[in-house]
């Protein structure tokens, strides 16, 4: 059967905001800047911090247009030691 | 040997994994646990990994430093998991046929683990607090 939600893990100190380590969110395809907001109206803990996180899907970063499908492994990935940048 | 452990780093065992006949130059660089970041003092830190990118994104950096240097052993582990002061949190050791090209290679190694692997350090201070490290934080004692 088709996968109809997609799964988002979450880490650091996203993942204690959220106070959970995964949301599902379902629906179908979405870009990134989409999940950021299907997140924060999830888990409303994130909203002060999610725009400094980065977000992976299927372990590769994506950007705010980036497709995502159900199924999609993403993650949220708070800034580490040396920066994203 | 690349990729995370939840065990404690042996460097004999990390040296030993890059040691060869053909190579003259072998960098071994330790990351450990500081009890003083500024004045701030720590207990012991928790690092949390999102495991299959991390790994992933550390075999992106190997063969970044396999074009770059002519690296023929390159050891590359990252701890997971509570760890004390002194406790080795990452370990990194490179050999190549001649010196220079293993200390360039092993800075760069490092500094590219810092910057690109997801994993993220947790810091327990002696009352008991314990914040995640994430930078760009302001400084304490600015909010």
């Amino acid at each position: 059967m088709e996968p109809r939600t997609i799964r988002v893990r979450l880490f650091a100190r996203a993942r204690e905001l959220a106070q959970r380590g995964e949301v599902e969110l379902p629906g179908g395809p979405m870009d990134v800047a989409t999940l950021r907001r299907r997140l924060i109206a999830e888990a409303p803990g994130l909203a002060s911090f999610l725009d400094r996180c980065a977000v992976a899907v299927n372990e590769d970063l994506a950007g705010a247009a980036s497709m995502i499908r159900p199924g999609d492994e993403v993650a949220i990935l708070p800034p580490v030691s040396g920066g994203w940048a | 040997m690349i990729g995370l452990t939840s065990e404690a780093i042996d460097p004999a065992a990390v040296l030993a994994a890059v040691r060869r006949p053909d190579c003259g130059g072998v960098v071994l660089f330790l990351g450990t646990v500081r009890d003083l970041t500024g004045d701030q003092r720590t207990v012991a830190l928790d690092y949390e990994a999102y495991g299959g990118m991390a790994e992933k994104v550390m075999g992106l950096i190997e063969a970044e430093l396999r074009e770059r240097w002519p690296v023929r052993g390159l050891a590359m582990l990252h701890r997971v998991g509570h760890l004390d002061i002194g406790d080795v949190a990452v370990a990194i050791a490179v050999s190549t046929p001649h010196r220079s090209e293993a200390f360039a290679a092993c800075h760069h190694a490092i500094d590219r683990v810092k910057e690109l692997v997801p994993i993220w350090k947790r810091e327990n201070r002696p009352d008991g607090e314990a914040t995640w490290v994430h930078p760009h934080d302001p400084p304490p004692g600015l909010l």
